[in-house]
């Protein structure tokens, strides 16, 4: 069963369900002060406005006591994908690194955008070529990648970098970065290859009755 | 045991961007004002009873360490007075 965690403030808790669901997973939303089940064999970390943004995104959920529980389970083996809030949550939670800061605009951006998958070796990526260029929704305000520079080159050397923001070709150009984020990275893994963020929405592209699937492959990492 | 006020200032490591800070610079440009560059900190202070003013900063260090503060793009600083 995979648990979609919901915190006060989540709002994509429900479209993760929806989505895995559609997929064919057996999926739950978890009230973040309830545990997490013993059956848990996945875990979202939905996109939403945890304690509305106070702080900063993600800020005060990375801490809450059923982070510990996931920590737990991710250094497990456990899948974790966090989404846009999620994702803000994994880096401040020091399950990814990284962090996910103001948008270079400084607005909230709402949008499609274009990525190239950098990495097509890994389970959330398995679905796709490496290059291949799909379109997901944004919906955000922080969320401009930032690292140091050694630690992103660690990051590139290590290949844990997802998703680069891109033209409908595949460039990866300043114009077609919509957040200011470092090297145009839009998801990255974590530590392990179970644990990864995107700022993108894949569980807003993968109903068919939604006109763009291109999502459906970054949920289909929880099959492993 | 006193009563310390400890005041924590958090503030983007130098060479991260801050567009709330260009946004509000430009805005007072637009005012007339001349400026060369702006920056946002964000202050907590924090009253709290200690045993001495190293304690008090002890433990306002470590809520900066693992909440106030996101050490991948902030810097912070404390200093403590009797409240």
């Amino acid at each position: 069963m995979i648990a979609v965690v919901q915190f006060g403030g989540s709002n994509c808790d429900r479209d993760a369900v929806r989505a895995l669901s559609d997929l064919g997973f057996e999926a739950e939303r978890v009230w973040h002060e309830d545990p997490l089940p013993e059956e848990t064999t996945g875990i979202v970390l939905p996109g939403g406005f945890s304690y509305g943004d106070y702080l900063r995104g993600g800020a005060m959920a990375a801490r809450s006591p059923i982070m510990k529980s996931v920590r737990e389970a991710a250094a497990e083996g456990v899948p974790v994908l966090g989404v846009c809030n999620g994702a803000q949550i994994g880096c401040e939670s020091g399950l990814t690194p990284g962090a996910f800061t103001t948008n270079a605009s400084a607005r909230f951006q709402c949008e499609h955008v274009y990525l190239r998958v950098e990495n097509a070796d890994t389970r959330w990526t398995a679905a796709y070529e490496e290059g291949e260029v799909i379109e997901l929704p944004i919906a955000h305000g922080e969320g401009r990648f930032e690292l140091d520079a050694e630690r992103y080159e660690e990051l590139e050397a290590d290949d844990r970098i997802l998703f680069r923001y891109c033209d409908e070709d595949g460039n990866v150009t300043d114009e077609a970065n919509p957040n200011g984020s470092l090297g145009n990275v839009a998801g990255v893994l974590g530590d392990s290859e179970s644990v990864a963020v995107l700022m993108p929405h894949p569980e807003r592209a993968s109903l068919p009755q939604l006109g763009n699937t291109d999502g459906r492959g970054v949920l289909a990492g929880f099959e492993g | 045991m006193t009563t310390y006020t400890a005041t924590v200032t958090v503030r983007l490591k130098r060479g991260v961007l801050d567009p709330e800070a260009e946004t509000t610079k430009r805005a007072l440009e637009r005012l007339g004002f001349e400026l060369d560059a702006l920056r946002f900190t964000e202050r907590y202070e924090v009253d709290l009873d200690a045993a001495d003013a190293d304690e008090a900063e002890a433990r306002a260090d470590e809520m900066a360490e693992r909440l106030l503060a996101n050490p991948t793009i902030h810097d912070y600083e404390v200093a403590v007075v009797e409240a």
